[in-house]
């Protein structure tokens, strides 16, 4: 592979944000491309966590019988779907910045946990110390335990808002389509409202919802790249200034597009498996 | 008396209305009742964000609108998004009252209006100052970057689609291998290397600025994305359609334009409607390119202004509710589309 031993020359620029990996310029640049793919996952998988649990919530509150809630839910939809992911990225990312206190008035949201310009600082396992590290607030700043930065906050607070819009969607469409005469089958049979809701509507609306829904955490991955334009260092940010250093382009696309791909089968295969099982339990 | 009487026999309603209430309250509270509309910065900066300053939309609107276009000839994008814009509707207008398309040579002249305004905007030969496309940008720039991709995708969309659908092995294998791959990555990471690679590639000459690079890449882009949607679609139609008609004697072209493209299209008109928005919303991102559409310009006249850079949250809601209004627009447009498909097949 002689094409590629660029990758093993020092990657001469530094990473602003490595996520607990130690990452100097005069590392290779095989592990920058790493340390960009981890900030990817990093902030994709929490990302889509929480998607999916606010999707799930939307959409069935657009189903709700009550009116309130239905038009609430409308309206997030909407406005969170009609707008373009990198205007929401960069509207979240200037009300980190400029609305939020400094790190010296920082707000204490929950014991041990404080939100400022400088990020939100949380309670972490310290390994070394075998004890759980708590940040408190120390002259100028806020020390001690983990904390993410205000890039991380806003690439997942906008991807996980943005993507939420489209799981709402998609659960509100699986659960409208499970047919009517289904769920009168299985209350003529005596089922509870709750068996009714378990045993009938959710492997149903699973089957139903599973093809789209990979479809979003694909999409979710892939806009993870917009991160690069608040300067959080993902995998096609690094990708970009390793291809700007070395100028091997083809080689620097090449390897993101392989990256991106093996993602985007890992993903597939997930689904495919969790839309498998959901069958057999049907079935069953 | 009733209404209230309800609210208590259900205090979860009540509840929910309550929330509602005091929502509407603080949106209100800020947006217009301490907002300040006159573009006054010394009013704005007491407000100290306790309510919205809208004076930025006035200060700051021109050149969200038209980025760095020449300010003594901004009439000319302001004519040239007109032109579009009521070719566009003339275009459609029949399609959605339910009558016949407009004549083929009026199709002609209104997709004529697109080159016309882009001409008009670049002055080249017409006696006006010559503007680079390079200095083109806001709201013109974005509706042509997503009516460009749009029409030059859609010949490559039915291409993959068929190919990839019913080519023999050498058609399908590339055009499967072209889908799969531009699917595969983000576009982020195509404009990017769109604007290392294309320069390099291309001979001198052909490199028709940043504007023509970017389009490359959106209009692959989108068609990848838009060929899986109608190849969805052609599956649904394809074979006992196709054989039907090839038996009653149809050349394989009346098959294609009169048998299965109307279906096809039919099917694929709700996919097509998001994908469209889609399209759209994707054209933000060649702000992260340095070009200034609509995103771009607002975002370079906010951050180099340090006096009004702390009312971007009025600026950026501007920007977002006309995103909005374009993309529910569309999908207004698609619904009566569909409506009007479903009536006639």
């Amino acid at each position: 592979m002689i094409w590629l031993d660029f990758l093993s020359q020092p990657a001469g620029f530094d990473i602003g944000e490595t996520g607990g990996w130690l990452f100097e310029a005069s590392q290779p640049l095989w592990q920058a491309m790493l340390v960009g793919l981890s900030n990817t996952l990093r902030v994709s998988l929490p990302s889509l966590v929480l998607a999916l649990v606010l999707g799930t919530v939307v959409g069935l509150g657009r189903l709700s019988p009550e009116p309130v809630p239905r038009r609430l839910a409308g309206l997030f939809v909407n406005t969170f779907r009609n707008v373009p992911l990198l205007v929401q990225l960069l509207l979240w990312y200037f009300l980190l910045i400029e609305w939020l206190p400094a790190p010296n008035e920082a707000m204490h949201l929950l014991p041990g946990v404080w939100l400022s310009k400088g990020g939100l600082a949380f309670p972490w396992w310290d390994a070394a110390l075998g004890a759980w590290s708590m940040p408190s607030q120390e002259g100028f700043n806020v020390q001690g335990g983990a904390s993410l930065t205000p890039e991380f906050l806003a690439v997942a607070v906008a991807l996980s808002t943005y993507t939420a819009a489209f799981v709402a969607e998609i659960v509100r469409s699986a659960v409208s389509s499970v047919p009517v005469s289904l769920i009168e089958a299985a209350q003529t049979l005596g089922a509870t409202r709750a068996q009714v809701r378990w045993r009938v509507l959710l492997p149903q609306a699973w089957r139903a919802a599973m093809p789209p829904m990979s479809n979003q955490v694909l999409n979710l991955i892939k806009n993870s790249s917009l991160a690069v334009a608040v300067g959080y260092p993902d995998l096609v940010s690094v990708g970009n200034t390793a291809l700007n250093q070395t100028g091997r382009v083809m080689e620097c696309i090449g390897l993101m597009m392989l990256t991106y791909l093996t993602l985007s089968w890992t993903v597939s295969a997930v689904m495919n498996l969790l839309g498998r099982q959901s069958r057999l339990a049907a079935s069953a | 008396m009733k209404d209230i009487g309800i609210l208590l026999r259900r205090p979860w309603q009540a509840a929910w209305w309550l929330l509602l209430g005091w929502l509407v309250w603080h949106v209100l509270d800020w947006a217009v009742i301490q907002a300040v509309f006159s573009p006054d910065l010394a009013a704005c900066q007491a407000l100290r964000h306790q309510g919205a300053c809208w004076g930025v939309v006035q200060v700051k609107g021109m050149a969200w609108l038209f980025g760095r276009y020449p300010e003594q000839q901004l009439w000319r994008p302001a004519l040239a998004m007109a032109l579009w814009l009521v070719s566009t509707a003339w275009l459609l207008r029949p399609l959605l009252q339910g009558r016949d398309a407009r004549p083929w040579i009026g199709q002609v002249l209104a997709l004529a209006c697109w080159p016309a305004g882009m001409w008009l905007m670049g002055g080249a030969g017409l006696g006006l100052p010559a503007v680079e496309s390079a200095q083109w940008g806001g709201l013109p720039l974005t509706l042509l970057l997503t009516a460009c991709t749009l029409l030059f995708s859609a010949p490559l969309t039915w291409a993959l689609a068929l190919a990839r659908q019913t080519g023999p092995r050498w058609l399908a294998l590339p055009a499967t291998a072209l889908i799969e791959v531009a699917r595969g990555g983000p576009l982020v990471m195509w404009l990017f290397g769109a604007a290392f690679v294309l320069p390099a590639i291309l001979p001198a000459g052909w490199d028709w600025g940043p504007i023509a690079r970017v389009l490359v890449v959106t209009t692959v882009f989108s068609a990848a994305y838009a060929a899986e949607i109608l190849r969805g679609s052609l599956a649904t139609v394809l074979r006992d359609q196709s054989e039907a008609a090839s038996v009653l004697g149809a050349t394989w072209w009346q098959t294609q334009s009169r048998v299965v493209v109307p279906q096809v299209w039919r099917g694929a008109l709700p996919a097509l409607t998001g994908h469209t928005i889609g399209v759209l919303k994707d054209t933000a991102l060649v702000t992260i390119v340095s070009l200034q559409d609509l995103t771009g310009a607002m975002s370079v006249s906010l951050n180099g202004d340090a006096d009004w850079r702390p009312f971007f949250l009025e600026a950026y809601l501007v920007i977002a509710a006309l995103y909005a209004l374009m993309c529910l627009g569309i999908a207004q447009l698609g619904a009566r589309l569909e409506l009007r498909a479903c009536r006639t097949g």
